[in-house]
């Protein structure tokens, strides 16, 4: 909680008296019926008053796409930008303010295709921003054509006969991109979503979940192959610090690393012991690239906090450098001795 | 033999040499000796685009041109009355622009080698081959003067070659009657630090050059410029990239607000981004983005969340920005965007300057989608241009769009440096939380501007965005008739800043046969060429355009008197296709284009061409070689 530079006559809200309806707008919710966007909307509201922040210290900013409508149902600040471009927005607005809670809605066109380049760079800089990426496989707003996770073969309206471009995995490429946390949840499992919410705002850094989401309009069911009730407990592994990563409908699997693969497999715990589990380190970089590229059905898809490793931030790190310019002239110079540094004359 | 010492009113010198012969401290150097002497000037530093072209190539030439006089100076001066040139290269790029009969000083030692010679197209030797002979040539031995006179200070043979700029100074000092004094406390204060023995060689070298150029028959005649009248004060040189820099760091400090920068690397609006990154210790936050829109982007951001918030580009740039400059006007936020033009379109060229994005700001987006737009005019006044943009944007909550170019950006001039003090202060229009009343962020004032609500205001959270808004509500609103109101009411916004605009000055005739009407950087120029048409009795007058959109609302009446109404513009007559649609019939019917695209400014000769002839504009006049 931080007094508004800006206002320090005004107080700031009491934090503790949010609530999930404190957040939501009067503003109709226009996604789809059955649209996994309403899911994670409901989630953000539940999670954000547990986090002990005034609301006026939220701003939720966005680029274009369906799941960019998202900060319209938010009653925080909030900008609804232009189509790629809301890590730059949001960049400018933390190092600015650095006291706000910057949280970045988008999705898999907004952050992958057209906003490709700011996403890596705000990672690589590591300002922190909670990045929600909505990743459906599908461009939603615009009707259904593939999109850059859209996996090979997809047929969609601009790919007839099917797609013949490789997908990116969004968390490999945020890894790649020297992200300092990067977490996966899905759009309809409530809990996991809430706690993989509370942990990239409790990370210090850009934050970066991807929250897979069903489209039910132009790609519906693109990930039932993992999420379908009859095959999640061997499809998916819940990832979680210090422990087993173990899953299945008893936990009777797990995942072993193959040292002379550099790979994960799959082995059942009763033939090669529970000590042979790999236990999730999340500080360590090589295992959580290992664990996102984990695909369905030969292996679980790995969900959770992936990789968290903090660092100085870039609003930090440039707040300090002020601070440093200043401390070695002894405080704030004068205008006036700047306009009239260098060599002058008198006339 | 005693030397003749002659008078003159005004002088301009050029200093050219390879890359690597420090032509820019020369004339940097002469041109504070001069400043300090009290002669107004104006200088134009020309240096090629590669950044290290091979020694001795056409393409690493590099040129310093300064100015100097004892009246009032506008330019950098058409053609040079002096040449320093330092090697091949440099005499072949620069002497088409020596005048006639102009002096040419030249280091002979480059041109007794063959490679050199070739290197800048020469068969033979220009200094033997009687091509030189409409010029006052002084061939010296630059190169072997310096070496010897600097040999016991033991230097390497390439540090010892190095500084033979300094010789050059030295002569050159010593031919227009300055004394070495500025020089030898530069050399004393700044080189000696870093490395006495070239602070040694370079003082050598500059009494030698001195020295010579007293007591060698060659020159016969030396020259004084007095001192100009200038106004009193405090005076330094500064180029226009600087004052901008300086203005946004004003404008922020008389708005109470922090200064944010977002920028990309760009010729040459990059040293705005390398000045404004140096001052951190006035909390200056600089920000070099990925990209050209991530750049204007994290400004928009900044602006959301309070700050001055400043984008620097050029023209490519400005393409890359359109589609955010329309986020910004949607969202009426604050923002000034600065283009330093260059010569376009496309890549084009990076190092030279045009006037030929005025349009591209005015309309260079989808949509109806108006914003200010302000020129500079001179290097010094970057720094007001940049208050009065600063002020506009807050003022009508609007981004606007500040024009300057590679000309006066780079072109350094004396400023009388301001107080402070004496600045206006500039509101802050930050919204605050009203009891019972729900916050509506498309309410308006009487400029039609909007609250500006920032993050961490209580009571005040709301959202912004690109989709059309309901008019006071701010709410997304895709209703016919409120999206009509709200496009006039953003067009009138911008018009209403010409309520604030001052009146407009006619220089020269109040009315008569011809007047100017001008923009930007060839403020200089046009000025310069009224001054000596109305000197010899011609009834011409000048506007200068500070205000590009909207035009002050009475230059139509300032125009009326006038036979000839004449736009010179460094591009195919883009001010004069707006004021032909903007102005009265009756005016705009007197509407001349005089346009010039050659990466070059304006000669002053080639204005005052225009008022004896309407046919002859300087782009027939010089056709390309």
């Amino acid at each position: 909680m931080s007094q508004n530079p800006l206002y320090p006559s005004l107080p700031p809200t009491d934090a503790a008296a949010l609530t999930a309806k404190s957040f939501q707008t009067d503003q109709d919710v226009r996604w789809c019926p059955g649209c996994g966007d309403y899911s994670i909307l409901a989630q953000v509201h539940k999670v954000l008053p547990s986090l002990g922040i005034p609301r006026e210290d939220f701003v939720f900013v966005s680029g274009i796409g369906c799941s960019s409508r998202f900060p319209y149902y938010m009653n925080t600040y909030g900008l609804h930008t232009i189509h790629g471009r809301a890590p730059a927005v949001a960049t400018g607005v933390k190092a600015l303010r650095p006291e706000l809670s910057v949280w970045l809605i988008t999705g898999d066109g907004d952050a992958l295709s057209i906003g490709g380049n700011h996403l890596i760079h705000l990672l690589r800089r590591n300002v922190d921003i909670k990045v929600l990426l909505f990743n459906n496989r599908i461009y939603g707003l615009t009707k259904g054509q593939y999109s850059p996770t859209s996996e090979q073969g997809k047929r969609t309206k601009s790919s007839p006969m099917g797609s013949i471009e490789e997908p990116f995995n969004p968390l490999a490429l945020a890894l790649g991109a020297r992200a300092s946390f990067v977490a996966r949840s899905i759009d309809i499992e409530a809990k996991h979503l809430q706690d993989t919410l509370a942990a990239a705002a409790a990370h210090k850094g850009t934050a970066l979940v991807e929250i897979l989401q069903n489209c039910n309009i132009f790609n519906d069911g693109a990930f039932e192959g993992i999420t379908d009730r009859k095959v999640k407990a061997e499809r998916q592994v819940h990832l979680a610090a210090g422990q087993p990563a173990l899953f299945g409908a008893e936990r009777e699997l797990g995942l072993v690393f193959d040292a002379e693969r550099l790979s994960f497999r799959v082995a059942r715990v009763a033939e090669v012991g529970l000590e042979a589990i790999y236990v999730h380190r999340p500080d360590n970089l090589v295992a959580a690239q290992l664990l996102a590229e984990l695909s369905a059905p030969e292996l679980p898809a790995a969900f959770g906090v992936l990789y968290e490793r903090p660092r100085p931030t870039y609003e930090e790190q440039l707040a300090a450098q002020l601070d440093e310019a200043r401390a070695r002239v002894g405080g704030r110079p004068s205008m006036q001795a700047l306009l009239e540094a260098g060599e002058t004359w008198r006339v | 033999m005693a030397k003749v010492l002659e008078q003159r009113e005004h002088v301009t010198i050029r200093f050219a040499g390879d890359s690597g012969d420090g032509m820019q401290l020369t004339g940097t150097q002469f041109t504070h000796t001069a400043a300090l002497l009290g002669n107004d000037i104006a200088t134009f530093p020309d240096f090629p685009a590669e950044i290290r072209a091979p020694i001795g190539t056409l393409a690493g030439v590099s040129g310093f041109q300064v100015h100097f006089a004892s009246e009032q100076v506008f330019t950098p001066g058409d053609a040079p009355d002096v040449l320093v040139a330092m090697n091949p290269a440099a005499l072949r790029v620069n002497l088409k622009d020596l005048r006639e009969g102009g002096a040419l000083i030249i280091n002979t030692q480059p041109f007794s080698n063959a490679k050199n010679l070739a290197q800048a197209g020469y068969a033979a030797s220009p200094l033997e081959d009687g091509s030189l002979a409409a010029y006052r040539v002084y061939p010296v031995d630059i190169t072997t003067m310096t070496l010897t006179a600097i040999a016991d200070v033991g230097l390497n043979q390439r540090a010892a070659t190095r500084c033979k700029n300094f010789f050059a100074l030295g002569l050159v000092y010593w031919m227009f009657h300055r004394n070495l004094d500025h020089t030898v406390r530069w050399i004393e204060e700044k080189q000696r630090k870093r490395d006495p023995l070239v602070a040694d060689a370079n003082l050598k070298a500059l009494k030698a050059g001195y020295h010579y150029g007293e007591t060698a028959e060659v020159f016969t005649h030396h020259y004084v410029v007095n001192a100009a009248p200038i106004r009193p004060g405090l005076y330094r040189n500064i180029t226009g990239n600087e004052a901008l820099g300086l203005g946004l760091m004003a404008a922020a400090e008389l708005s109470g607000l922090e200064l944010f920068l977002g920028s990309y690397p760009i010729t040459p609006a990059s040293d705005v981004l390398h000045f404004l990154s140096q001052q951190k210790a006035y909390g200056v936050k600089t920000f070099q983005a990925e990209d050209e829109i991530a750049a204007i982007c994290a400004a928009i951001g900044a602006a959301f969340a309070g700050g001055l918030a400043v984008t620097t580009t050029s023209g490519p740039g400005m393409a890359l920005k359109a589609e955010a400059i329309g986020l910004a006007l949607m969202m009426e936020l604050p923002l000034v965007i600065c283009n330093i033009q260059r010569g376009g379109p496309s890549t084009g060229l990076p190092t030279k300057t045009e006037q030929s994005d005025l349009l591209q700001g005015l309309f260079g987006r989808n949509g109806e989608s108006p914003i200010p737009v302000v020129a500079a005019q001179s290097p010094s006044d970057c720094f007001w241009a940049a208050i009065e943009a600063a002020r506009i944007a807050l003022r009508h909550m609007t981004p606007v769009l500040l024009l300057s170019d590679g000309y006066i950006a780079n072109g350094s001039e004396p400023w009388l440096v301001p107080q402070m003090s004496d600045l206006p202060r500039i509101a802050r229009p930050f919204a605050l939380p009203q009891e019972g009343a729900p916050f509506r962020p498309y309410a308006r004032d009487e400029d039609l501007g909007r609250p500006w609500a920032v993050p961490g205001t209580p009571g005040l959270e709301h959202r912004l965005g690109g989709l059309e808004k309901q008019h006071e509500t701010g709410a997304v609103s895709y209703d016919a008739a409120n999206h009509e109101l709200m496009v006039k009411l953003r067009a009138e916004k911008v018009a209403r800043v010409a309520r604030h605009v001052p009146p407009t000055e006619v220089a020269g005739a109040a009315a008569g046969e011809l007047v100017f009407v001008s923009w930007g950087g060839t403020f200089g120029a046009v000025r310069a060429a009224t001054h000596a048409l109305t000197a010899a009795g011609r009834r011409v007058g000048h506007v200068h355009l500070r205000h590009l959109n909207p035009l002050p609302a009475d230059l139509a009446a300032r125009l009326e008197g006038f036979g000839r109404v004449v736009v010179p513009e460094l591009n195919l007559g883009q001010l004069a296709l707006l004021l032909r649609a903007r102005l009265p019939a009756a005016v705009a019917a007197r509407v001349e284009s005089a346009p010039k695209v050659q990466g070059k400014p304006f000669k002053v000769g080639e204005l005052v061409a225009l008022a004896q002839s309407p046919a002859q504009s300087p782009s027939n006049m010089e056709s390309p070689q």
